[in-house]
């Protein structure tokens, strides 16, 4: 039995921990916030040239092929300081597209570059309010010429390529395809978010030239898996912003006085970091759940993707919104970090869909083992 | 990451398995899994005689107490080891029951604070469940606030004269010796005016009444002394160092590792399941869907922090206090659980009557347990306490009964 990371790992977080602290302040943070950059290029850089970006992908297309662990503690890290890079898009969803669904041929065009960070891949699935329905997809190609609006695209504001799901003229269920977002036919609309650490984008596509990455039925195998899979990395990413505003609210707790005593003396206080703890350590647990199931391939990951995300949605939200309450009315000033903690687990909490789609996942996985349980 | 044995834990797990698949109560096997919540209850059989028949079982081929050394009824297993036998000893383990008090705690006490004379001759017996242990600290007016028990041992003639009640003592109807706190100075601030003793529940004056429950089942007493003599043999550690003792104890409480806390998760669901089968359209209910994954994620949150506690113990740490979670948050989703099945039955929610009830009964008992689940062994305001003292590091509460002798403390007489 062994549900805990290895020396290695625990080294290269404690590297990425470092630099991090060092490379991405709430100051860096707040210059994308309140600028105009969409992202962190200099960060961008270094993530890239410390290998970062490709721990997940294989040797022969230019990563380190590490694996799914070390990304996890990447994550972690990458959410505890707000990293205002496009990591997610492009390395969590991206670069599992190309990596599970794309041809050997497609996979060396793309993976060495989104490995070395030169290029920026995103994925693009909602296309109007509601909970994106796989089988209700507008965007249609006909031919090799995609048509149709994307809207709350991460990082589509930059990035240079998306994987797009769309309807393909012969085929049920969500097909995937390659999208030059550079290319003609594709309008992009910065979007602004209730987070403008990160970039969004709203893509008007009309008749644009595309590349098939998986179509039909292998189309949504895929797509449910690189979702399960980002899930999971994602749920790290939300561990380290939840663990981090529990901390900065411990902090408080301790330094501010008030009626001749530190705030964290009341068990009104005590009681409510208790539980945000309580969240964190449900949350990590089952991201760790979810990253052994991501690592080994195991049949339970759709299980341990909806845990994970789930407890991991639920525990940033509790701790970044307690940790506005814990700091008062400080809490609720602009030059205070809280609302950058309460704005990020509000944006993650609806990336890869809401609670909703997950308790479904949940739920479903759940009665398909008791039923083969059954018999 | 991995969820498999080391090749020696392997060895160890097939051992283990082998012995009960050998000698485990097999016939016992389904009521003890169909069990319900509370106190254990087996169609036909007397339960104490199936627990004492198992443990002097065990006992026989040294599995009573597995982690003890050997020379005190155990079998010097390691940590591991030790949740490994309680995974392969699955549903059998319920039958230990009246013993868990004093494997758990007094056990572990004596260890601690015994001469080497006293554990030989008592820890064998209370391994195998011959001799059965209780623990004798909350008091009516001392229950989270422990140290202020006003159970009085007062000094007599080499011996100890005690007198006082004490409450909520499981199974001291059936124990024959009971480990207890008591006041030996009321002239000192309280946690320093406590001395630990071990009493013989048969000596005169020892008197044990049952409590009805709010549940109405029997689990627990009341313990009355009168003028009770104690000699001073049985005294456990230094007169006035009781509170020091029974931290010893309160550390030993038994550690959800390895099983894991009962959620209700399981029985909802699978009642939900079933319900579907029939044709119900219960799982396709939003609500119902969310409640359900809610709780599983929980359900799956408990059961890794318990998998990432056994990794650390794997490793030689100690279980600290982020053990605390385990109860805190079964304790809840229980009563959550249950409350929210007896709304899906409707009507026939209130329904308790095994015969007529939905799924026997089993969310109507839940419900009714469920309040005690969040009070034993620590309230789930002590509970948060101690998460948010020893291991966020936030200050203690403000104490103002802290350096006043016992006797000046104030309390609600005095408030005129």
């Amino acid at each position: 039995m062994n549900l805990e990371f290895s020396a290695e790992q625990q080294s290269l977080r404690d590297a990425a921990r470092r630099l991090l602290a060092d490379r991405c302040t709430p100051e860096m943070v707040r210059r994308i916030l309140d600028g105009t950059d969409r992202y962190d290029r200099g960060l961008w850089r270094e993530l890239a040239e410390l290998g970062y970006l490709g721990v997940a992908i294989p040797e022969e297309f230019g990563g380190s092929g590490a694996g799914y662990l070390e990304l996890c503690v990447i994550a972690e890290e990458l959410g505890r300081v707000l990293a205002p890079v496009p990591v997610s898009s492009s390395t969590y969803l991206a670069a599992e597209f190309l990596k599970i669904g794309g041809s050997a041929g497609q996979q060396a065009a793309y993976l060495p570059k989104l490995a070395s960070g030169a290029l920026i891949g995103t994925f693009a699935l909602a296309e109007r309010a509601g909970e994106p329905n796989w089988q209700l997809l507008r965007a249609r190609v006909e031919g090799d010429r995609l048509t149709g609006t994307k809207t709350v695209v991460a990082d589509g504001d930059t990035a240079d390529f998306a994987v797009v799901a769309a309807r393909a003229a012969d085929a049920p269920g969500p097909s995937l395809y390659l999208l030059d977002l550079h290319g003609a036919g594709v309008v992009r609309r910065p979007l602004t978010t209730i987070d403008p650490s990160r970039g969004y984008a709203e893509l008007t596509i009309h008749s644009a030239p595309v590349e098939p990455l998986a179509l039909g039925e292998v189309g949504g195998r895929v797509l449910r898996r690189v979702l399960d899979g980002a899930a999971v990395l994602m749920a790290f990413e939300q561990l380290g912003g939840a663990e981090r505003a529990l901390e900065l609210a411990c902090a408080y707790a301790k330094e501010r006085w008030a009626f001749g005593r530190p705030i964290g003396s009341n068990q009104a206080i005590k009681h409510m970091l208790a539980d945000m703890y309580v969240s964190v350590t449900l949350a990590r647990s089952n991201a760790y759940f979810g990253a052994w199931a991501l690592s080994t391939g195991a049949d339970a990951l759709g299980e341990a993707a909806a845990c994970a995300r789930i407890s991991a949605t639920q525990a940033f939200q509790h701790c970044a919104r307690n940790n506005t309450q814990v700091h008062g009315g400080s809490g609720f000033t602009w030059a205070v970090d809280c609302h950058l903690y309460y704005r990020r687990s509000n944006l993650l909490a609806l990336a890869l869909g809401g609670l909703a789609p997950w308790e479904d996942r949940l739920i479903d996985e759940l009665q398909r083992s008791a039923a083969s349980q059954r018999g | 990451m991995d969820f498999d044995d080391s090749p020696a834990d392997a060895e160890f797990r097939a051992v283990a398995r082998s012995w009960l698949d050998a000698n485990a109560p097999k016939e016992l096997e389904s009521s003890l899994r169909h069990a319900g919540f509370g106190e254990l209850v087996l169609d036909g059989t007397d339960v104490l005689t199936a627990s004492r028949h198992w443990q002097q079982r065990k006992a026989a081929a040294g599995w009573a107490c597995p982690h003890w050394p050997r020379e005190y009824g155990g079998r010097g297993l390691t940590p591991i080891e030790q949740v490994i036998w309680q995974q392969e000893e699955g549903v059998y383990g319920r039958l230990a029951a009246p013993f868990i008090v004093g494997h758990g705690m007094c056990g572990p006490t004596l260890m601690s604070h015994a001469g080497e004379e006293d554990r030989r001759r008592y820890l064998p017996p209370l391994a195998s469940g011959e001799e059965i242990w209780c623990q004798l600290f909350s008091e009516p007016g001392a229950g989270s606030d422990l140290a202020g028990i006003s159970t009085r041992a007062s000094a007599d003639a080499g011996a100890w004269v005690v007198n006082g009640q004490k409450v909520w003592t499981s199974f001291a109807h059936l124990s024959d010796f009971g480990l207890l706190l008591a006041r030996t100075d009321p002239a000192v601030p309280k946690h320093r005016g406590l001395t630990m003793f071990f009493v013989d529940m048969h000596a005169p004056g020892v008197e044990v009444r049952p409590i009805k429950q709010a549940n109405g089942q029997h689990g627990f007493n009341e313990v009355f002394f009168s003028d009770v003599r104690i000699p001073d043999r049985q005294r456990l550690g230094p007169v006035g160092n009781g509170w020091h003792v029974a931290l010893t104890t309160l550390m030993n409480e038994r550690l959800a590792i390895g099983s894991g806390m009962p959620t209700g998760f399981e029985e909802i669901f699978n009642w939900c399941c079933s319900l579907a089968q029939s044709g119900a359209k219960v799982l396709d209910d939003r609500a119902v869907r969310t409640r359900l994954a809610t709780w599983a994620a929980r359900r799956s949150g408990l059961k890794y922090t318990a998998a990432r506690a056994i990794t650390a113990l794997s490793r030689g740490a100690t279980p600290g206090p982020e053990n605390s979670v385990g109860k805190l948050v079964a304790g809840s989703t229980m009563q959550e659980v249950a409350e929210f099945a007896l709304s899906l039955a409707g009507p026939l929610g209130v329904v308790s009557d095994p015969r007529a009830a939905v799924d026997g009964g089993r969310f109507q008992s839940m419900l009714l347990r469920a309040p005690a689940t969040r009070l034993e062994g620590g309230t789930d305001e002590i509970l948060r306490n101690i998460i948010a003292e020893r291991v966020l590091g936030l200050p203690p509460d403000i104490r103002l009964d802290k350096d006043i002798p016992f006797n000046r403390i104030p309390s609600r007489g005095d408030a005129g």
